[in-house]
């Protein structure tokens, strides 16, 4: 590959790496303006990995090899992912690996590792927190899938960039499927990211945590990894729902380093506006009951059949 | 994905948002909010008849149109409302299916009706005879609620669900039906609510309760 | 034109006036002068039709062809004689406190409104006129069945809305595929489409799927309202909790109405599809109609539960007659509507007596209604025993027709048949015995019993049974040519 190529991919993943901590504070502090507090800053997140990174980490006794070698997978794998996501740019190195039901694995993997480490120092809350994120990424991924397919649908392809670039020099049209699928997208969005209405990211208490239960046992630098994997995911999963459905103002091909940077600002816009919206929704929801999460998913998984059918009633004839 | 004309576009909006409407009545629990939900297909109902009669300048549509809003939209749910009020029924917390159940078996049902529709779709030779597979959707999930409902009102919000998801079969496949059959239908549906709503009383006169579980003491004779 | 215009209009007014003045004393008798008039402008229109042949008036919305037209003096006079009966059974009820001063208003004027909707039905030409006539028709009788207020008044009367308003909807869009078709042919001119003359001459260049797919939802539409299995469930709870009035025109007048929709539109998809699906469809809805109204006419306690079922099995009957499609059959099943029609209210209006009689609608509270009331005891004896196709009467002969030509054309229904007969015959026979003979101490009513109406009916079966009157035999054949002979 062209050595170009390669420096903008490196660029994108390095950029990712960096912005994710920083929509998460964005997030953040959108939340607390909604809620009618003083916002904390935005770049709270990296002090707060840097302030883990700084410190001892601690392990239980009976941790096996897993349970250190979690985070870092957990992480390799929401970068790599990062990489193939269109995020700036839409055709780099990485294109051929940029199947969306692969990435739907890269994601599987990072959750399968953070279960298994989450049950492997055997306390109550690590199984109680996996045994509930798997049941959740279990309804959820079938919605996520739907959601594709019905992407790869009206794309004919399955290549996230190629989606993203079918979509992009298409003009404006009100299509109705393409909207189911974009509210089905939301909702597996916050699904998986452990945001209310599914999961509340700031509790621990005991009878509601999902995710934060399963990094209970983490401390220092495992922890920041783990925090700064799920900002990671939060980034990946926001340019997935960008390239699916607002794919406009990314960088032209074979542009290099130079158009990565240049598509920075719109990618920029995007953001603080998802991550408005997304505040926004949290704001306006309460949390559900656990058991209600499968409705919600199923609710998810409707929506991204009903743009199925639209689509194929609609337009497919 | 064929660049259609903008009010084909708006026209297929309107029909997904239909059948979207039809989902969310069937996991709807208030029966305030069933109401309202109707008014709101009503409402798309008479935008879509709307668009059509600008598209293809029938007079006649214009008017079913304004029957459509003053029937479906203004004059039932505010009937329906006041029977709500008069009658305390608010909530219907008793599916015979759970959520999900339903949900699932709604996908299927429509899937089969955009079965069904496919010879219809052949024949017909208007504009929006795509739409006509959804029509008939929306038909068989108001009957879907009908059958999973306890609260008499449900049932009754699910009957008239079903006469929308007809009325907009009938305009996708035909332009609409001639004006007098129209009417007739449109009489006939009002006379039905009234019918109900008188019903509604002797019911919950004699029970105390619009619970239709009361309703079924003849089932265990022959 | 005249006389359809008298026709339509008299139980219009009727039904106005009487939610006026229903509730006076001599209500009923103005009931039942609404209704004779309703019947003497069905008997003119009839007159008009023998000397001049079928009739298409105002505007083509109105048809009178062989079908319908004894039909519709059929539904008048039989709306007569229940109004002549419902004069002492109201009045034994409101004396007995069932039915207050409001509900008779109610029972009245929608009683007018119910016989205006059939008399619509009937004559119209207009499929979408006959579904909303149809529809109609279901809403005035729903607030009668529920008259009495009981509990099982009200889930019976709420199981015969749902039912029938889902079955009306279903047909509903059967009629729209219909028109669907229609303006693929004929051009969308409006409401000529609709015609079923205009339909009628190009049936044969109608799209043969979507004519296939409509009927489907036509007969499951209009057969709930005929009662055919198994959507059937309404029909014995809805005859059982109203008034016996109510019972007699449901069984005798909308059934038949119901069949008649079924058929007309029968005729339309046959032409197009040159198949014979919809008979094959009729005949098996038919006979499953009678093995099992047939079988479950032993499990029934309630008088008017027993004939209810019977009304099933004999729709059924029927159905099957215009299911076989040729010409004799047909003209059974045209006889047998006509005279099962005639027979059912007759039982009924009996019953009725015979149950006010004992205080109670359960066989085994009513005994020896021959040393009670004669004529009630005979009324109930010789009407059972006509419905349950006993020669001479008019039941037999179709019964008879229908049975030969089935077992020429179909003869593996006939050994189903006979025994869903022969069952029926044992139920309703070892029912109705003890009822008429036996011991009793019930009182005499107040108010005399009305003889008329019930012999009037039977000796018209009797008479139907013998000899058939030659341009009501036209009728029926030229009818059966346009039904199953094309």
């Amino acid at each position: 590959m062209k050595p170009v190529a390669l420096i903008a991919q490196i660029l994108e993943i390095v950029i990712a790496l960096a912005a994710a901590p920083l929509f998460l504070g964005w997030v953040n502090q959108c939340r607390a303006w909604l809620a009618n507090r003083r916002a904390p800053s935005a770049l709270l997140p990296y002090q707060n990995i840097r302030k883990l990174l700084h410190k001892d980490a601690v392990l239980a006794h009976n941790a096996s090899p897993l349970f250190r070698l979690a985070p870092y997978i957990v992480f390799g794998a929401m970068a790599v992912a990062a990489g193939i996501i269109p995020s700036l740019a839409g055709r780099l190195p990485l294109v051929a690996a940029a199947d969306a039901i692969a990435l739907v694995g890269l994601f599987a993997t990072a959750r399968v590792f953070l279960a298994l480490a989450a049950m492997d120092v055997g306390t109550a809350f690590g199984t109680l927190g996996a045994r509930r994120e798997m049941m959740v990424g279990f309804l959820a991924e079938p919605a996520l899938l739907m959601v594709i397919f019905v992407a790869s649908l009206i794309s004919a392809t399955t290549a996230l960039p190629a989606i993203a670039a079918h979509l992009a020099s298409q003009q404006f049209v009100i299509d109705p499927s393409l909207a189911f699928t974009a509210v089905a997208f939301t909702l597996v969005l916050l699904a998986e990211n452990a945001r209310i209405p599914i999961d509340n990211p700031a509790t621990h208490l005991e009878l509601t945590m999902i995710h934060e239960a399963m990094t209970l046992e983490y401390s220092a630098r495992h922890l920041a990894l783990l925090e700064w994997a799920g900002a990671l995911r939060l980034f990946n999963y926001t340019c997935i729902g960008f390239a699916l459905f607002v794919p406009w103002g990314m960088a032209a091909r074979d542009t290099g380093p130079p158009g990565l940077i240049a598509a920075i600002p719109v990618l920029g816009l995007k953001l603080l506006a998802a991550g408005a919206g997304l505040a926004l929704i949290e704001t306006l929801s309460a949390k559900l009951r656990i058991l209600r999460a499968p409705e919600f998913l199923a609710t998810a998984f409707l929506f991204a059949v009903l743009g199925l059918l639209v689509h194929v009633l609609l337009a497919g004839s | 994905m064929a660049h259609l004309p903008l009010d084909r576009q708006l026209l297929n909006a309107c029909a997904a948002l239909l059948l979207l409407l039809s989902f969310a009545m069937l996991s709807q629990r208030r029966i305030v909010s069933l109401v309202n939900l109707l008014a709101v297909q009503g409402a798309v109902l008479a935008t879509a008849t709307l668009l059509l009669a600008w598209r293809t300048g029938e007079a006649h549509l214009y008017l079913s149109a304004a029957l459509t809003l003053t029937l479906k939209v203004l004059f039932l749910p505010w009937l329906l409302h006041r029977l709500i009020r008069r009658l305390g029924v608010y909530w219907d917390t008793e599916p015979l299916l759970n959520i999900s159940g339903t949900m699932l078996s709604g996908i299927l049902i429509v899937v089969f009706a955009f079965g069904l529709a496919q010879p219809i779709t052949h024949l017909a030779s208007t504009a929006t005879r795509d739409a006509i597979g959804i029509a008939i959707g929306v038909v068989l999930l108001a009957f879907l609620m009908m059958i999973t409902r306890r609260k008499a009102m449900s049932q009754v919000v699910g009957f008239l669900s079903m006469e929308n998801g007809l009325f907009f079969g009938a305009m996708s496949a035909t332009y609409g039906m001639p004006m007098v059959v129209e009417l007739g239908v449109a009489l006939d549906l009002l006379v039905a609510v009234l019918v109900l709503g008188v019903f509604f009383f002797q019911i919950r006169e004699q029970f105390d309760s619009l619970d239709l579980h009361h309703l079924e003491r003849l089932r265990e004779r022959s | 034109m005249i006389e359809l215009a008298f026709l339509l209009a008299i139980p219009a007014a009727g039904a106005l006036a009487l939610a006026l003045w229903g509730a006076k004393h001599h209500a009923p008798e103005l009931n039942s002068a609404f209704s004779l008039g309703t019947f003497i402008a069905a008997c003119a229109l009839t007159a008009r039709v023998i000397r001049e042949g079928p009739l298409v008036l105002w505007h083509e919305q109105f048809l009178i062809d062989p079908f319908n037209v004894f039909l519709v003096t059929l539904t008048a006079f039989i709306g007569l004689t229940t109004s002549l009966f419902s004069r002492p059974y109201m009045r034994v009820e409101i004396a007995h406190g069932r039915v207050t001063s409001g509900r008779l208003r109610l029972y009245h004027s929608m009683y007018q409104l119910f016989m205006l909707t059939m008399l619509i039905a009937l004559a119209t030409n207009n499929m979408g006129l006959l579904w909303v006539a149809m529809e109609g028709a279901t809403l005035s009788t729903v607030l009668l069945v529920t008259l009495y207020r009981t509990p099982q008044s009200l889930e019976a009367g709420w199981k015969y809305f749902i039912l029938c308003g889902v079955g009306i909807a279903q047909a509903l869009f059967g009629t729209i595929l219909l028109y669907v078709a229609a303006e693929r042919v004929l051009g969308a001119q409006g409401v000529t489409a609709l015609l079923w003359t205009h339909l009628n001459a190009v049936k044969s260049q109608l799209e043969p799927t979507v004519l296939s797919l409509a009927f489907v939802f036509l007969l499951v539409g209009y057969g709930t309202k005929v009662g055919l299995a198994p959507l059937h469930s309404w029909l014995p709870d809805a005859h059982a909790e109203g008034p016996t009035p109510i019972s007699a025109v449901l069984s005798g007048l909308l059934l038949n109405v119901a069949l008649y929709a079924v058929v007309r539109c029968k005729v339309l998809v046959e032409g197009s599809l040159h198949s014979a699906l919809p008979a094959r469809m009729l005949m098996g809805f038919g006979l499953l109609s009678v093995v099992l109204a047939a079988f479950l006419l032993f499990r029934q306690r309630d008088i008017k539960r027993l004939f209810a079922y019977s009304s099933i099995e004999h729709m059924g009957i029927a159905a099957f007659g215009f299911g076989l499609s040729s010409p004799v059959a047909t003209f059974a099943a045209l006889l047998h509507m006509t005279v099962h029609s005639l027979t059912k209210s007759a039982i009924f209006f009996a019953a009725g007596h015979a149950a006010q009689k004992a205080g109670s609608q359960l066989m085994d509270d009513i005994r020896g209604l021959i040393t009670l009331s004669p004529t009630v005891g005979w009324g109930l004896m010789l009407g059972a025993l006509a419905i349950l196709g006993l020669p001479p009467f008019g039941v037999f002969a179709s019964e008879f027709l229908l049975l030969t030509t089935a077992m020429r054309e179909q003869p593996w229904s006939i050994p189903i048949l006979l025994i869903a007969l022969g069952v029926a015959f044992a139920a309703i026979f070892g029912r109705v015995q003890p009822m008429v003979f036996g011991d009793t101490q019930a009182r005499r009513l107040p108010h005399a019993p009305a003889l008329l109406p019930v012999f009037a009916h039977l000796a018209i079966v009797l008479m139907l049974g013998v000899y058939i009157p030659p341009y009501l035999a036209e009728w029926y054949r030229t009818a059966a040519q346009l039904i199953g002979g094309s």
